[in-house]
């Protein structure tokens, strides 16, 4: 259960114009403009729901993710995951959830992957058989096979993001946190990723929050969808609600993002 | 704590992985190690009574210095870690149920005790085989190589405590090109890696002894070579052992302040 209610977050932003005169003014004089990146968001998802966390490019759904996952302090508001406040829990908060966010990377980069996965064993304390049969079951699914044994710098993209979400999911977490996991994946790959998380929602019962900017991803995983824009939840409803017929997905949802004027 | 050490482990095991960059590393050292005994040769041919340390101890300052130059070192800083900062990275590790202070500690002193374990041996052998009096001489005593290796681990200690300081704080200036440039200068100066501390002039040196500088290579090398000894070596350590609770306490309050006003940096 995530209960989040008027989260707020200003971030302070160092700002100038371009040229040489500005920059030298801004060795002395330096302007700050507050840009509120979250306004108010209050939502709640129940256990076992899957939602598509969407919006334009800086809308805060990064910043949102970041407060769920323990990682940015609000500036006020409440926020409950499974009872605790994550900022605050981080420790006991963080074995709850799985976090993949699809720009970064956890594997280490010069040893091979399965040296990574050893490792979080070890940090989330995960019992020999938990672990053994997780990373069996998600070799499978994942077709990891023998991408284990390769280090992660060798791996092509699509590739390293399925060991990547397979590292996210070894602890078995309740809740997980998708921060754009298809990014720069290719059809076959973005399949595969899809189909998988959709059999781990059925299967486990996992919590999905899924941020993207690939509407397939949303037309394929949630029915729920959240919208904000600019800092403000703009509307929070199902996918067949925004629908007007005949459109695509791509298409229904600029027309979204342009009624609410984002 | 298990998990610690498995983080040791892994950076440790990382560290192994460059025998090229260790076979490079220990041939610079040689040259490096070579040259500053034949400038202190010059000098100590001059008027060598003058001198605070005898030759022989300055010749064994050099190599021990050279071939521990991984576990002092101002500059041996974790890239990775200072990257992840600087483009948020780090996230993943903040999403992990684990402490980051003591985390950026142990990845900073393995990857110091992987890269000096490759490279120690080579040099301490040939410099142990060197004729007199350029070569390694053996400890002092026995008692003093106790104490010698005492005095190295906390000097270890020390020196990763200041590191982890400059990664804690890397995530307030978020680029950690001025902080480091700053904080290597200042440390090698200090700490005895360019010019022992016995060298200089005495008032600067009394000074100079009781920061934490002078509590990283300082005093282990000191002690071995037979330059330090009783009741001055005793004090040495002592020191040694309050500047590493100090940095570690420092480092972790700015810890604990920097994770609650936090900004990961990017989408």
């Amino acid at each position: 259960m995530i209960e989040m209610r008027d989260i707020c977050k200003s971030y302070k932003v160092a700002k100038r114009n371009a040229g040489f005169k500005e920059a030298c003014r801004a060795l002395f004089r330096r302007e700050y403009e507050t840009i509120q990146a979250l306004d108010h968001i209050s939502f709640t998802i129940g256990d076992g729901e899957m939602v598509g966390y969407i919006g334009p490019n800086g809308a805060g759904k990064s910043s949102t993710i970041k407060i769920l996952s323990g990682i940015l302090t609000p500036d006020s508001g409440t926020c409950l995951v499974n009872g605790r406040t994550p900022w605050k829990d981080r420790i006991s908060h963080v074995r709850d959830i799985g976090v993949v966010f699809g720009q970064r990377t956890q594997l280490w980069w010069d040893v091979p992957v399965i040296d990574s996965y050893e490792l979080l064993k070890d940090i989330y304390s995960i019992s020999h058989k938990t672990y053994n049969r997780n990373l069996e079951e998600l070799t499978t699914l994942l077709n990891l096979g023998e991408l284990l044994r390769t280090p992660a710098r060798q791996l092509s993209l699509g590739q390293r993001m399925r060991c990547e979400i397979a590292a996210s999911l070894l602890h078995g977490p309740r809740i997980l946190f998708l921060d754009e996991p298809t990014i720069g994946l290719d059809a076959v790959s973005k399949l595969a990723v899809r189909e998988f998380i959709l059999r781990q929602n059925e299967e486990h019962g996992t919590t999905v929050i899924l941020t993207t900017h690939d509407m397939q991803d949303i037309e394929a995983l949630t029915r729920r969808i959240i919208l904000i824009g600019k800092g403000r939840l703009l509307m929070d409803g199902n996918l067949d609600q925004i629908r007007r017929g005949g459109e695509t997905i791509d298409e229904t949802v600029a027309e979204l993002y342009k009624s609410y004027q984002i | 704590m298990k998990k610690y050490l498995s983080f040791f482990r892994l950076r440790f095991l990382m560290g192994l992985q460059y025998r090229t960059a260790a076979w490079a590393g220990v041939a610079t050292q040689f040259v490096w190690g070579g040259l500053e005994i034949a400038m202190f040769r010059a000098f100590y041919q001059a008027e060598p009574e003058r001198f605070p340390m005898t030759f022989s101890a300055t010749v064994t300052y050099i190599w021990f210095q050279q071939a521990f130059l991984a576990l002092f070192a101002s500059w041996m800083l974790e890239n990775e870690i200072l990257e992840s900062i600087k483009d948020g990275n780090i996230a993943y590790e903040l999403c992990r149920p684990i402490r980051l202070y003591p985390l950026l500690f142990v990845r900073g002193l393995a990857l110091r005790m992987a890269r000096a374990s490759l490279r120690c041996m080579p040099i301490l052998v040939f410099a142990v085989l060197l004729p007199e009096p350029y070569g390694l001489r053996a400890p002092f005593s026995l008692g003093a190589f106790a104490v010698f290796i005492l005095s190295m681990v906390l000097g270890l200690l020390v020196t990763v405590a200041f590191g982890t300081l400059i990664y804690v704080i890397t995530f307030y200036t978020i680029s950690p090109q001025g902080l480091r440039l700053v904080a290597t200068t200042v440390m090698d100066f200090f700490n005895g890696a360019v010019i022992p501390l016995p060298f200089f002039p005495d008032r600067m040196r009394e000074v100079m002894e009781v920061l934490p500088f002078a509590a990283m290579q300082n005093v282990p090398l000191r002690i071995y070579s037979g330059d330090l000894w009783g009741m001055d070596a005793v004090r040495a350590i002592g020191l040694q052992m309050i500047w590493l609770l100090i940095l570690a306490a420092v480092g972790q309050g700015i810890m604990t302040r920097a994770q609650r006003k936090l900004a990961v940096q990017g989408g």
